[in-house]
């Protein structure tokens, strides 16, 4: 492996490791489904970037910043019709982002792929895990309080408007990160399905935390080997397509269902 | 001293006047009952007093009030794997109290070892609801808002966790502001009881303020309650 390469490696499995923790706190506040939501708003911006040539995650990332605080005023509002405007929104922007993002690229945007980084774009990224794992560590008290109950939480004085806020932009920055590996329609797979698993695997907070990071670097370490050795897997004379983000999210999946015949620990 | 004085509060929720112009004072080591019917106003009250919801008149808590809250009920996740371990260290992580003082009060509230490592989802009503009034006292509150605190627990339970919230009264010389639909819990602990219908109905210590027409006109005329010359009795606590 070349050096360009081994610092995407290492940015996609500590990518998956944010991915973890971020994902379990996701689980317990029920936006299971924001990843979704979230990494589809990106593909607009992706697609104008590629098409006025600027780098793409620049437009993703503007995308993902202005649909966050969408999505936080939808959730502040929590009027009858939050969940509707959301669903349209996202399809909305995933319809549009298809329409604007070239042909040539739309493969990669949608499914993600393992491209070299520059010494600049991994340092850029680092710095993207350290902002995410120190947010979890400084604000896990207060999220905890939050998740169990809004209320108790501002009684006590959490100001929870404003960390639902830190939480989402924190959450989005982790899209943003699994973008490139991912696509966008596999991103919020990688936030999920790793804490689905840490979830049935355990049953207290730093056990479920552990064991969802755990499972999230496992599932891109697997699905990494399988794309890089055996990216064109034949069974029963059907020939696979194993690119790096369908085969880390099939690996997730396989450890999910493992998951299923395990007793809690 | 005055550690709450309410003046003229309102509350409107969506353009409906759910607590119209109420005011009264609470002072140290005071009780005060709130009872009311349904829909009368007594939670949406509690939360104004927090600050939970936007309100107009004044509601003044004095520079020395700590306060504590027991909510009326938790629509946590009942798969959470959190545990009141989990959350009185958060609570004392968040107040930057220390450790010990959620230890002192997981033994005043009867909390066992084994309780607080359990996920909250596993336990019975009543271990839940010490749990609550255990997060409550963390941060040495000299007063408390505990809304209906034995709703979600049954009756044997619920004396239970009266005993419990007076003792701890008379311990700590806390004041409280209780919403509750026990009379005789009113009568037996309350010093002052607050009658709520949207308005205010009644202030005043239980025996002066909840005369039989007061009680008819916030409940209507089932209510079962007789109260003789020293010595008052229930036949049944009202549900509203």
């Amino acid at each position: 492996m070349t050096a360009p390469e081994i610092y995407s490696l290492v940015l996609v499995l500590l990518t998956a490791l944010a991915a973890g923790l971020v994902g379990s706190f996701a689980l317990m506040k029920r936006m299971s489904l924001a990843g979704d939501v979230v990494s589809h708003i990106a593909l607009p911006g992706l697609g104008l970037a590629l098409l006025f040539n600027m780098n793409p995650l620049v437009g993703a990332a503007v995308a993902l910043f202005c649909g966050t605080i969408l999505i936080w005023r939808l959730q502040e509002s929590a009027t009858m019709t939050t969940d509707v405007a959301i669903g349209v929104i996202f399809t909305a922007a995933l319809a549009i982002g298809i329409v604007l993002t070239p042909s040539e690229d739309l493969i990669e945007a949608l499914f993600g792929g393992f491209q070299s980084l520059t010494p600049p774009w991994f340092a850029i990224g680092l710095l993207a895990v350290s902002v995410i794992v120190a947010f979890i560590w400084r604000f896990r008290h207060q999220l905890i309080l939050s998740l169990f109950s809004p209320e108790l939480a501002a009684a006590t004085g959490v100001k929870v408007s404003r960390l639902n806020l830190y939480f989402l932009l924190v959450f989005s920055l982790t899209v943003l990160l699994g973008l490139r590996f991912l696509g966008a329609m596999l991103v919020g797979a990688l936030i999920i399905i790793p804490a689905a698993i840490g979830r049935q695997l355990t049953h207290t907070l730093s056990a479920f935390l552990m064991a969802s990071s755990a499972a999230s670097v496992l599932s891109v370490l697997l699905g990494f080997t399988i794309s890089r050795f055996y990216p064109h897997f034949t069974i029963a004379n059907v020939r696979l397509n194993l690119t790096l983000g369908p085969a880390i999210i099939a690996m997730a999946t396989i450890l999910f269902l493992l998951s299923l015949l395990r007793k809690k620990i | 001293m005055s550690l709450l004085t309410v003046k003229n509060l309102s509350v409107r929720i969506e353009d409906k006047l759910i607590v119209d112009d109420v005011s009264f004072d609470l002072s140290e080591r005071e009780r005060l009952s709130i009872l009311g019917p349904n829909g009368a106003g007594k939670t949406v009250l509690l939360k104004a007093l927090l600050n939970l919801i936007p309100s107009t008149g004044k509601i003044g808590w004095s520079p020395e009030a700590r306060i504590g809250y027991v909510p009326q009920k938790i629509d946590a996740e009942i798969h959470l794997p959190l545990t009141f371990n989990d959350l009185f260290q958060a609570k004392c992580s968040t107040l930057r109290v220390s450790i010990h003082d959620a230890r002192n009060v997981a033994e005043s509230v009867g909390l066992t070892k084994d309780i607080l490592a359990t996920p909250v989802g596993h336990l019975s009503g009543g271990q839940f609801q010490r749990g609550l009034i255990g997060f409550a006292l963390i941060g040495e509150p000299n007063v408390l808002l505990l809304d209906e605190p034995t709703a979600s627990v049954d009756e044997p339970g619920e004396e239970h966790i009266y005993e419990l919230i007076h003792r701890l009264q008379e311990e700590r010389n806390l004041a409280s502001i209780m919403v509750s639909h026990d009379l005789s819990f009113v009568f037996r602990y309350a010093t002052t009881v607050l009658c709520l219908n949207r308005q205010r109905v009644c202030f005043g210590s239980p025996r002066d303020a909840l005369s039989h027409d007061v009680l008819e006109k916030l409940y209507g005329e089932s209510v079962g309650f007789y109260a003789h010359d020293h010595h008052v009795s229930v036949s049944q606590p009202v549900q509203s």
